[in-house]
């Protein structure tokens, strides 16, 4: 591996540019001002509710914990040249990825013309052929998606960003985002007016926006909701709050039923239509008519009304075909294809294991790349080679060779880094990015994103669920 | 509004409603084992308490003897007792959580900062020790909670949701409280006029002196904040059925049935929906009765019998609520 990519300092004698104000503010806070800062910031987390549940875990009660996820006060900075290219790859992405869904769900050009194998889209567990010939408004299936980029040192050392996923389901952390940013406004009002931070507190408007502009056609004032699990999800607090924000019901599957192909919630002024429904919940669970029929978090009837055109739903069903490790590594070609044009953010290279050729280089090379399955999530189902024991290396050999269609390797990138309160002071911690993209009848999204921070030294982990932390993210104007 | 999201915030203000009124209770009931009295005094007190809410077979059972550290446990911290004070703070909070974007960011602050607090409190068992230090703080917590809410919320239909649920279990917990504090003293109050079925008293009608009785109607009326109000009201000494009108009937006195319901009755009429014609008229009977009904008849006619009718009604007067508003009865 080459050296790492530290987002404050080029060597330990310069700061880059962009974090020399911060780093000179930073060097006259005492340190137990910043500790007592830190701890406010945690007893505020906790008195407002902002937690996470982790799921299987239970307190001496037998209720499931609720967790804070830890807060970092070293903010991520990021020049505003740099996210301008971003915010332009990132639309790019985007549009292509919901113009390729369509396709899969209708004339599936790109198979045709030969670009990806039919098998790889219409055996994937992600492809809902519920949705061949569907239409939905504007054409587009992935109205939010969570684009997680991380960077790493090119060969001259300069960092370059790379998407490693593209989130088109359900993506969440933007709650955070939007926490973080009001808590480091609170905790530090001095540094917001010595530095021109681009806001964000206007993401839930565009949100809102966005998904009254994909309602369907018909609707003049549609009504719009938010459908959670409950309550005991681990990103309740976010249906919750995002709720809140839009002024919109967070309903949940029981609230719903469904009436002549109409969605309807049940109100205390008797039954009320509804027309975009931002479901937090997978398409597995939506419709226990169609697909799993323990479910009890959606609705009986839903598919019907959302095929008969009555109801949007937010993101589409089937958009998972889009976002699978194994659809990941054509998504420069489904740019070039659909838009005609050269792809602005980088692809990891990825190799396939059902390729025989990359089967090889796997298995020759395993303790030096990044394993995942297909279909893993929350950094679970994942080996990092040069962090892993000998035996679970092993483990994992014979897992994929069980097994080779669920799972591509990448090479180990050394996801670059930011200085972070630790135990023992102030050191440096791997981070990734995600920015979040609304896409309605134009494709938006506000400046920055949610940044998670690896807490254990040397993990390229940054999942809450695996003991990752979240940081402010700073897009300075210019 | 969602019928889910108005049946959380009914039982979210029930439930901080009847932590309140459980600290009340065991904060008279306290202070009054406190005073030189024989052990069985002392442990017909809680005994009755336990009885106002239910719970005398299931503490029975689980604790067996009843003494002072027995019944603290077991109402303010006992996680099995459904009636706890730990219980009813934790349901509010959740029931808050479930609904939390409805809720002003105060009154949810509030809520889950009460529930945090309250854990550390009775972590240690020092609460023993000095138990009405905690009753105050509920009570207190109770009142913020309150407070809160009125001086926050837009006054829509959550709002009303929220006072229809407070009023509802005041009502309730108020007639507990006078039934099983009267029941203590029936046979001399009732003194042999056919009407009281209940055991009499070991020490007789005219046996208790004034002394006793003064402790035992100021502790009712300490409980529900009474004690300055009634001195202000009938600017006479305390005699049980002044205690019992002010309770019941008298419409300025803010923990009064009387008043509960005219609250109740406001707050159903904002929210009426297509279906709720009976439910609101059952309510305005409910209160018309207390609004138009007089100590003496009442007395007359057997407060036991009077307050078990009224617990009945404001129970149905419940179901009806959540019928035409909350969430449906399994469909």
């Amino acid at each position: 591996m080459r050296p790492g990519f530290d987002e404050m300092r080029a060597d330990s004698q310069t700061v880059r540019e962009h974090y020399r104000g911060y780093e000179r503010w930073l060097s006259q806070q005492p340190n137990d001002v910043m500790l007592s800062r830190r701890e406010e910031a945690e007893m505020i987390f906790r008195r407002v509710g902002i937690t996470f549940a982790v799921y299987g875990a239970k307190d001496e009660d037998g209720h499931g914990t609720e967790r804070l996820i830890p807060f970092d006060l070293i903010p991520r900075v990021i020049p505003a040249h740099e996210w301008r290219e971003m915010e332009k790859g990132l639309a790019q992405r985007v549009t292509a990825l919901n113009r390729f869904i369509h396709d899969v769900y209708h004339d599936q050009e790109i198979i045709k013309a030969g670009h990806i194998p039919a098998e790889q889209i219409l055996k994937n567990a992600q492809f809902r052929k519920e949705m061949m010939g569907v239409n939905v408004p504007g054409d587009v299936y992935s109205h939010i998606a969570g684009v997680d980029i991380i960077r790493a040192p090119d060969p001259d050392g300069h960092g370059r960003y790379y998407v490693l996923e593209d989130n088109l389901r359900v993506p969440s952390g933007v709650s955070y985002m939007l926490e973080d940013r009001k808590m480091m406004m609170r905790l530090f009002p001095d540094l917001f007016s010595q530095h021109r931070v681009a806001p964000v507190a206007h993401y839930p408007d565009l949100l809102l926006e966005t998904l009254r502009s994909v309602a369907p056609a018909s609707v003049n004032e549609p009504t719009v909701v938010v459908l959670t699990p409950g309550m005991h999800n681990s990103a309740y607090f976010e249906h919750a709050f995002l709720a809140q924000q839009m002024g919109i019901e967070l309903v949940e599957g029981q609230d719903l039923f469904v009436k002549d192909n109409f969605v309807y919630m049940r109100t205390t002024q008797g039954p009320k239509r509804v027309d975009v429904i931002y479901r937090r919940v997978d398409d597995d669970f939506l419709d226990p008519e169609v697909f799993r029929k323990d479910s009890t978090l959606g609705c009986a009837g839903l598919l019907k009304a959302y095929r008969a055109g009555n109801v949007t739903l937010s993101n589409a069903i089937g958009t998972g075909v889009a976002d699978d490790k194994s659809i990941y590594p054509y998504v420069p070609k489904m740019i070039e294809f659909y838009l005609g044009e050269k792809p602005i953010l980088s692809n990891v290279p990825t190799y396939l294991c059902r390729e025989p050729d990359d089967f090889k280089y796997v298995m020759d090379k395993l303790p030096e790349l990044v394993v995942k399955e297909v279909h893993g999530a929350g950094g679970y189902g994942m080996l990092i080679g040069p962090a892993a024991t000998k035996a679970e290396i092993e483990d994992f050999r014979k897992a994929v060779q069980a097994n080779p269609t669920g799972y591509i390797a990448q090479p180990t990138l050394s996801l670059s880094t930011c200085p972070t309160y630790v135990e023992s002071g102030i050191a440096p911690r791997h981070i990734d990015l995600r920015p979040f993209v609304l896409s309605g009848k134009e494709v938006q999204m506000v400046p920055g994103g949610l940044t998670r921070v690896a807490l254990k030294e040397g993990s390229l982990v940054v999942n809450s669920s695996q003991g990752g932390g979240t940081k402010d993210t700073w897009v300075l104007e210019d | 509004m969602l019928s889910r999201t108005a049946d959380h915030l009914f039982w979210m203000a029930r439930y901080m409603e009847r932590a309140e009124n459980t600290a009340r209770m065991l904060d008279v009931n306290y202070q009054a084992s406190l005073l030189p009295q024989s052990a069985d005094d002392a442990a017909s007190g809680w005994k009755g308490l336990l009885g106002i809410s239910e719970l005398s077979g299931d503490f029975a059972t689980r604790y067996g003897a009843i003494t002072l550290t027995n019944v603290m446990r077991y109402m303010v911290s006992d996680a099995d007792n459904l009636s706890s004070i730990r219980n009813c703070l934790q349901a509010a909070r959740e029931n808050a959580r479930a609904v939390r974007g409805t809720l002003t960011t105060e009154v949810w602050e509030t809520q889950n900062q009460t529930w945090l607090e309250f854990q550390r409190m009775i972590a240690s068992e020092s609460f023993l020790r000095d138990p009405s230090t905690l009753f105050e703080w509920v009570k207190f917590r109770s009142h913020l909670s309150r407070g809160v809410t009125v001086g926050t919320m837009l006054q829509d239909e959550s709002f009303h949701f929220l006072r229809i649920g407070s009023f509802l279990e005041r009502a309730d917990n108020t007639a507990r409280l006078l039934d099983v504090k009267f029941h203590a003293v029936e046979s001399e109050y009732h003194g042999g006029n056919g009407q009281s079925q209940g055991q009499s008293q070991g020490n007789g009608g005219q046996g208790r002196d004034i002394e006793v009785d003064f402790y035992h109607w100021s502790g009712i009326l300490r409980s529900v904040s009474g004690f300055e109000v009634y001195r202000k009201a009938y600017r006479n000494v305390i005699k049980p059925e002044k205690v019992a009108e002010l309770l019941i009937l008298r419409p300025d006195m803010p923990r009064s049935m009387a008043a509960c319901m005219h609250e109740v009755v406001i707050n159903l009429q904002k929210v009426a929906n297509e279906q709720s014609a009976d439910t609101l008229r059952r309510a305005g009977r409910l209160q018309a009765d207390l609004q138009y009904g007089r100590i003496d008849e009442i007395l007359a006619t057997g407060l036991h019998a009077y307050l078990t009718q009224f617990l009945e009604r404001v129970n149905t007067l419940g179901v009806g609520i959540s019928r035409d508003f909350l969430v449906p009865v399994a469909a």
